[in-house]
């Protein structure tokens, strides 16, 4: 049964980071003392009436523009009923036939540079529910089972994606980088572990070719995109499996345990539930001026996935340097102002290595940390123009860090200049006279000698020296070419 | 003459005059709800009442409404004031915050005394749903006084306070009014801020007030209507409410609504508006019959529509964070002996109606059926008032009825509010006055007009009101 295609579509939460919920005046909250903000509208006190916020509607538009969506001039919300303690109101208000970001369609890139379109089918608002802590496990009614509702009415965006992903690497490149967009547009802190980005994974297999979809499984609340690849891929085969030895899957909702990496099913009795949707009186329709729609799309930020194509075709950067260069928007903004002002491939480099690398003990990001843009652009001007060699750059780096001086104000000071051509020569010259044995080698063709004379020259010239020039030097001392 | 006998308006004056304090009108009304025997309070707020008096005396100037007393149905918060809305699942529950129209008043000096009966959750039409009690209707103590809104209604009627406040979904001010003799009005959705009134129906709750004369309702609803922040269904005034002065009905075309006015309608009743429609032209009306015939079926589609709101505006009462809560060692035990001790009959009957009309499979046969018949309806009142400016009906089919009469069939009961079910569904103002009597109990005329005609319809009533000079004071009743 190897001729088997998992089909996955994926369901996705962005908690909004706007300064108030959804349907109330108070501020979400992580990690704040339980139940301090709150409020008698997110409490579900008697009386109390919802007023949606505008900022969570501006920013469901933003996502909805970016994720290519049809943007309906009217959508209403709806009350989705059930009992359960970490939803006040008993219904939680949610958009339903009439979300305000309909079809649209997400272009991801893979490694090697293919695209991985997938279609959306919808984005909706909705509230969040508090968090429940269960003293006692799953079970409902489990000893000291405790609520916050801090987190309730956080205002959220569910992204909805048509069956059109085949593989669990595919399904965490998607959401990688839906999550790098959704970081781009500023509307959520995006994280996996605080749970502000949620995804749960529907997966079904069935006969390649065939056009009909298998009996699916829904894979809840994954806490990385990790995990996440793992269970959908044990998901994929547990479900072949079952279908390989004559069974049927049933449509459950299963759990992946990331330390037995196995699969469990969560709760197929719920399954049945019959959340009595209907039209929630209490709120207006949204219907944004379309004025407003067009402006909200023409504001909208270069994105990472187009960047990331413009980013290599005219910048000339590697795919992989554009995808480092693109995780942040704080990342490209800083690497797009050096390379305004010097070769862009170089800057890649050096931001995406050196930098990086030495600013990590330090537990800086770039546009954190002493250096700027500038500074890494003066930085390649040195070493493009001689001043300095990678060593001595290196070092050079190493000072702007320290002192937020610039490149060259540290190269002064340090005197980290590239040395003179002769004075490199004499020096040369010395070494390979001490070093008799060494130059013999060298002569028999033992080529791995050399690093022993880049060494002594690094060491004699404190750095200062270019390898390549040291090497070609010392091939001139000792074998006269 | 006592001071429980003038008007709101009269009050306001005599405070104006300073021939009294307001801690003297309060005391008055609080020795007659002391001595209450309708039975119209569910809880009295003496000290609170008296202290807001006192401040409002020292002010340097009275507000407008100068320091005179409210009552208010208990389906209003009010912070502080147990409210229950009559309701064994609020016992003792005090709220942390005011509702909106509440708030407005008392910011224009009105002085809450308390909280009036109710029908639980405002889920009735004659206060038997009570959890707590029956109220009396002044007039014969031995009927109801309507409902749902019948503590406020009998309140006002047995002159224990001025004027107050209601709430109605399907007729809960308009039926009481016409039933304790007293002029009630709904003014049209979206009128006053919802916010603080714990809901019933949410797409037809809308609160106004009772008073003895159409100006003091006109005043009262004055100081509450307008947008408020907190409810997004208020709607911005677009003309402020004027204390109606006419004395005629010159040009004043009135519809009289046929299905209205034919079986089901008691002759006494029929008789009465009949009466009051013959003065209407005397005072330069135009009198012309006006077909609704999609108005009957107003009680069906109310009965899905507000039944479905319900269900799912009760679930938030699970005793978890606020109210009695029942003892259970496990979650649904929590949830079914919490609701089902502390619901009564007529509450778990709307719950379970509306639970089915949304379930899948049903929802587009009863929700989205009764959905669009609520939207043919108000296309028959727009239509409607192509011809007219106001529609006329009685505003209950029957006089006061005997308590305990109808407790044991909730079709029966349901009908007292046929008349006024249309105008709710479609979202417009109505005001019952008091017209006449029919073997000595009071009739209500219902007046109905187009959305944002509050002023039309209180000139209109006003006018009426000076003709029929209908005695407001029950027989017997000691001021
Ligand atoms: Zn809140």
């Amino acid at each position: 049964m190897s001729d088997l295609e998992p089909v996955i579509g994926v369901e996705i939460h962005v908690q909004l980071s706007t300064r108030t919920k959804m349907f109330c005046g108070c501020a979400p909250s992580f990690g704040d003392a339980p139940n301090t903000h709150t409020c008698p509208v997110c409490l579900a006190h008697p009386g109390v009436l919802p007023v949606v916020n505008g900022e969570a509607v501006r920013r469901a538009l933003i996502i909805g523009l970016a994720l290519g969506c049809e943007i309906a001039p009217r959508s209403i919300f709806h009350r989705k009923n059930y009992f359960y303690p970490d939803l006040p109101k008993a219904y939680q208000i949610s958009q339903f036939d009439i979300p305000i970001c309909g079809r649209g369609e997400f272009t991801a890139i893979r490694e090697d540079g293919s695209e991985l379109k997938v279609g959306i089918t919808r984005a909706h608002l909705e509230e969040d529910a508090a968090k429940l802590t269960h003293g006692g496990g799953r079970r409902a009614g489990a000893d000291g089972s405790v609520v916050d509702f801090n987190r309730g009415g956080t205002p959220l965006v569910e992204i909805v994606t048509e069956p059109d992903l085949r593989s669990a690497a595919d399904t965490a490149i998607f959401l990688r980088q839906l999550r790098q967009t959704l970081l781009f547009l500023g509307v959520s802190d995006c994280s996996m572990e605080e749970g502000s980005m949620r995804a749960d994974a529907n997966v079904s297999v069935r006969p390649v070719g065939s056009q009909t979809l298998g009996v699916k499984t829904e894979l809840k609340n994954m806490n990385s995109f990790r995990f996440l690849e793992r269970g959908v891929e044990a998901e994929i085969a547990r479900q072949r499996e079952i279908i390989a030895s004559g069974g049927h899957v049933q449509q459950e909702t299963v759990h992946y345990e990331p330390d037995t990496g196995h699969i469990t099913s969560l709760r197929s009795k719920e399954e049945s539930h019959d959340y009595r949707y209907f039209p929630e009186p209490d709120l207006v329709p949204v219907a944004p001026d379309p004025a407003w729609v067009e402006r909200l799309r023409s504001e909208q930020p270069e994105l990472p996935i187009p960047l990331r194509r413009r980013l290599v075709v005219e910048m000339g950067l590697t795919q992989e340097d554009a995808e480092v260069i693109t995780g942040s928007p704080e990342l490209v903004a800083y690497f797009m102002e050096a390379a305004g002002l010097a070769d862009p491939k170089s800057c890649a480099n050096w931001i995406r290595g050196e930098l990086r690398a030495q600013l990590r003990e330090l537990g800086q990001e770039p546009w954190e940390s002493n250096v700027t843009p500038a500074h890494v652009a003066a930085l390649v001007g040195l070493l493009a123009d001689g001043t300095v060699s990678v060593p001595a750059a290196k070092e050079v780096l190493a000072g702007v860090i320290e002192t937020g001086d610039d490149p060259a104000t540290v190269v002064e000071a340090r005197g980290l200049g590239q040395m003179d051509a002769g004075d490199l020569s004499a020096i040369i010259g010395e070494i390979v006279n001490a070093n008799p044995d060494q130059a013999q080698q060298l002569r028999d063709g033992k080529d791995k000698v050399m690093g022993f004379f880049v060494g002594q020259a690094m060491k004699r010239t404190g750095g200062r020296a270019e390898p390549q020039a040291v090497q070609a030097l010392v091939r001139a001392a000792v074998l006269g070419e | 003459m006592g001071l429980r006998d003038l008007s709101a308006t009269e009050q306001i004056g005599e405070l104006a005059a300073g021939r009294v304090s307001s801690l003297e009108l309060v005391e008055a009304h609080l020795d007659a709800i002391a001595r209450d025997d309708v039975e119209a309070f569910l809880a009295v707020d003496a000290e609170g009442a008296r202290a807001r008096a006192r401040e409002i005396d020292a002010l340097p100037e009275r507000p407008p409404l100068g320091g005179i007393p409210l009552g208010v149905k208990d389906a209003l918060s009010t912070r502080d004031i147990v409210t229950t809305s009559g309701s064994k699942m609020l016992e003792g529950f005090r709220p942390v915050y005011t509702a909106t129209c509440v708030a407005r008043l008392e910011q224009a000096g009105a002085v809450v005394v308390g909280k009036t009966n109710m029908d639980e959750f405002a889920m009735g039409s004659s206060t038997e749903n009570s959890a707590y009690k029956n109220t009396f209707n002044p007039w014969d103590h031995a009927r109801v006084p309507g409902g749902s809104s019948g503590g406020s209604a009998a309140a006002v009627s047995a002159r224990e306070v001025p004027w107050s406040l209601g709430s109605d979904t399907g007729g809960s001010i308009r039926q009481p009014a016409a039933l304790c003799g007293i002029v009630g009005m709904k003014p049209t959705y979206g009128a006053i801020s919802r916010y603080g009134l714990i809901a019933f129906a949410s797409s037809l709750d809308q609160v106004g007030p009772f008073a003895r004369t159409v100006a003091d309702a006109a005043l009262l609803l004055q100081h509450m209507v307008g947008r408020d922040p907190m409810d997004s269904t208020s709607l911005e005034w677009p003309t402020p409410i004027e204390v109606p002065v006419a004395t005629d009905l010159a040009g004043l075309r009135i519809g009289v609504v046929e299905e209205l006015m034919g079986e089901g309608i008691d002759p006494g009743v029929k008789a009465a508006v009949e009466a009051a429609l013959v003065k209407a032209e005397a005072l330069g009306a135009t009198i012309v019959p006006v077909s609704l015939p999609t108005a009957l079926s107003g009680l069906a589609t109310y009965y899905v529509l507000a039944p479905a709101e319900c269900s799912a505006n009760l679930s938030r009462f699970d005793g978890i964070r606020y109210g009695p809560s029942a003892e259970a060692d496990n979650l649904l035990d929590q949830y079914e002996v919490t609701r089902g001790r502390l619901f009564g009959p007529e509450v778990k009957r709307r719950i379970m109606l509306g639970t089915f009309a949304l379930a899948s499979g049903y929802y587009d046969q009863y929700y989205g059926r009764a959905q669009r018949v609520r939207t043919l309806i108000v296309r028959e009142f727009a239509q409607a008032f192509e011809g007219v400016d106001v529609l006329a009906s009685p505003t209950s089919p029957t006089v006061a009825f005997p308590i305990g009469d109808r407790t044991a069939d909730p079709y029966a009961m349901y009908l007292a509010d046929v008349c006024t079910i249309p105008a709710s569904l479609a979202g417009l103002p109505a005001i019952s006055i008091p017209c006449g009597l029919s073997d000595g109990l009071p009739v209500g005329l219902q007046l109905a007009g187009p959305a944002f005609s509050e002023n039309c319809l209180l000139d209109a009533a006003h006018a009426l009101e000076q003709v029929i000079a209908f005695d407001t004071c029950p027989p017997g009743l000691a001021t």
